[in-house]
């Protein structure tokens, strides 16, 4: 590794670095002394191995969530896992209808796989978010139909982290024998989940997003009331005829070492990772003109979304480059977007355009969260000197009433 | 995205930011850009009395690449006349800071900028000339 100090890292909800538990765990999963065998392999000891760890594996990634290991099923992260629920429900119910219920502010995997129904000649409703971006659950149930056969609904936000009522969108669901898949890439092992409680039909997983390897998740289908999927891969028949291919050792036990420890620690590490957010929010609370995106209290612990008016998002990510976050918009065409959940949840460009999302991890510390507040106080304040739209609120002029040149 | 050691080094230190007052008649105002869109310019030239602009000011919203644009384009109106600086092209400047494809819009808006201030100039000064009408 290099000499140079490595910015902050406050982007957990991108991605976490591997525990080193769980780290140990995979690399005696691979070379020749290791158990390295094919989990199919039926006629050996080194596939009886495989196998036996994938068990152990499965356990504990049902036990995070209470349910049965049978209602596992591996895949190759949250965005397969999402592939599979929305299209395997839609094809295999599709004598029975053709409408899926979603909202604007999931994740690309769900809308994406929502569109390519679409083009398969499927309706698709997707529901706005309050202005906090929580589902009004009275508009959820108005959108329900007859011919309704799936609500896909996810968990916790990616962006801005706010927790949809999935006990109260399951019993509604339930009540009117329609599925109800839910995206919990971002809340397992990060806020609990039973789901001998919870009316949820199916569920995305993935390791990466909790302390696991990338490239390996899971979806959970329930056994009672069965629900059922039309596989998406097919092959060699394996985890039941739902997704073939030959089983990733090394990878599933990762996942599931990942899922133990979250299981193990996730209460202790909840409160210390809401106290660091709690700092930082109130770091940030004392600068003008900043506003948090999403709701505070139904939000999970790691992620603080916060706009900063009048600077614009990507030349913030440059003067903040001793921290690795993420902003709210890309600007890498000449019409520049901002993020799609902020402007679902009704924030207007500029304020979509001025956003940047922390998310704190288990390796976060205090002086992370103390270098991080000194940081943007200095650089906010920095490139609001330079900024024009800074001095016209200053002038009490309203930009919304500003007649823009277009360009 | 990766930056050219000249445009992070305007955006580090850029050059000749704030502002002139805008009802002074020596000094032209122009303001391009849409918060919608991601940039704002404000670029501001004070013009002597033999048609030379002898000072610039900016500030700019927007990426690094706006940024650098604005501040590079005041460092180089300093000096020339009217007609001079209306010669400047939006290519000189994304050459100079090695911009990138996609950043090349920065230079656009900061080549609309150094127009807008001059006509602004011009018509509070009432000499519109006929080649003002081409800086639409
Ligand atoms: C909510 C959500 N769903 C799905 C995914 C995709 O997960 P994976 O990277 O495991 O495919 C992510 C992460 O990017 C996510 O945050």
């Amino acid at each position: 590794m290099s000499e140079v100090k490595r910015p902050i890292y406050l982007d957990y909800s991108a991605t976490t670095p591997v525990d080193q538990r769980v780290a140990d765990v995979m690399c005696s999963h691979l070379v020749m002394d290791g158990n390295f065998g094919n989990a199919a392999s039926r006629s050996h000891a080194y596939g009886w191995e495989a196998d036996e760890a994938i068990k152990q594996a499965r356990k504990n990634v049902a036990g995070l969530v209470n349910a049965d290991p049978r209602e596992i099923v591996w895949t190759s992260g949250a965005t397969e896992s999402d592939n599979l629920a929305i299209k395997g429900v839609a094809h295999f119910y599709k004598k029975k209808g053709k409408h899926i219920v979603t909202c604007k502010t999931e994740h690309k995997a769900v809308l994406d796989s929502c569109r390519q129904l679409e083009r398969e000649g499927y309706e698709i409703t997707y529901l706005d978010p309050e202005d906090n971006g929580l589902i009004d659950l009275a508009k959820l149930e108005q959108a329900l139909r007859d011919d309704t056969v799936l609500v896909s609904i996810m968990h916790v936000n990616n962006e801005i982290g706010v927790i949809q009522d999935i006990a109260a969108i399951g019993e509604l669901t339930r009540a009117r024998g329609i599925l109800f898949h839910v995206d919990a890439a971002q809340s397992a092992g990060k806020i609990p989940i039973d789901l001998q409680q919870l009316k949820v039909d199916l569920m995305s997983f993935s390791a990466h997003k909790v302390y696991g390897p990338k490239g390996i998740g899971a979806l959970y289908v329930r056994r009672k009331p069965r629900a059922r999927i039309e596989a998406q891969m097919h092959g060699g028949g394996h985890e039941r005829g739902m997704r073939s291919g030959t089983l990733a050792t090394h990878q599933i036990v990762g996942m599931g070492e990942a899922f133990r420890i979250a299981k193990e620690e996730m209460a202790t590490e909840n409160d210390r990772i809401l106290s660091l957010r709690n700092r930082l929010w109130n770091g940030f609370k004392e600068m003008e003109e900043v506003y948090l995106n999403g709701d505070l209290e139904q939000r999970v612990a790691g992620n603080l979304n916060v706009s900063f008016n009048y600077v614009e998002g990507e030349s913030l990510i440059m003067a903040i480059k001793d921290l690795a976050v993420s902003s709210g918009s890309a600007c890498t065409s000449a019409s520049l977007e901002p993020s799609y959940v902020l402007r679902a949840l009704g924030r207007n460009d500029e304020l979509a355009h001025s956003s940047i999302r922390f998310s704190i991890g288990r390796y976060t510390t205090e002086q992370d969260i103390d270098e991080t507040i000194r940081l943007l106080k200095t650089q906010v304040e920095k490139l609001r000197e330079l900024s024009p739209l800074w001095d016209m609120y200053k002038e009490g002029i309203d930009l919304s009433t500003v007649q823009w040149a277009a360009h | 995205m990766s930056y050219s050691n000249k445009v992070l080094d305007h955006y580090e230190n850029p050059r000749n930011v704030g502002s002139f007052e805008k009802t002074d008649t020596k000094v032209g105002t122009g303001m391009v850009g849409a918060p919608a869109c991601g940039d704002v310019m404000k670029l501001q030239i004070k013009v002597n009395q033999e048609g030379v602009i002898e000072d610039a000011r900016f500030k700019t919203y927007g990426c690094g690449s706006a940024i650098a644009s604005s501040s590079l384009l005041t460092e180089w109106v300093k000096g020339k006349t009217l007609d001079q600086a209306r010669e400047i092209k939006n290519t000189e400047i994304a050459e100079e800071l090695e911009l990138p494809p996609v950043k090349v819009h920065c230079s656009v808006l900061a080549e609309d900028a150094i127009k807008a201030a001059i006509e602004d100039y011009q018509s509070k000064n009432g000499d519109a000339s006929d080649d003002t009408q081409q800086s639409a």
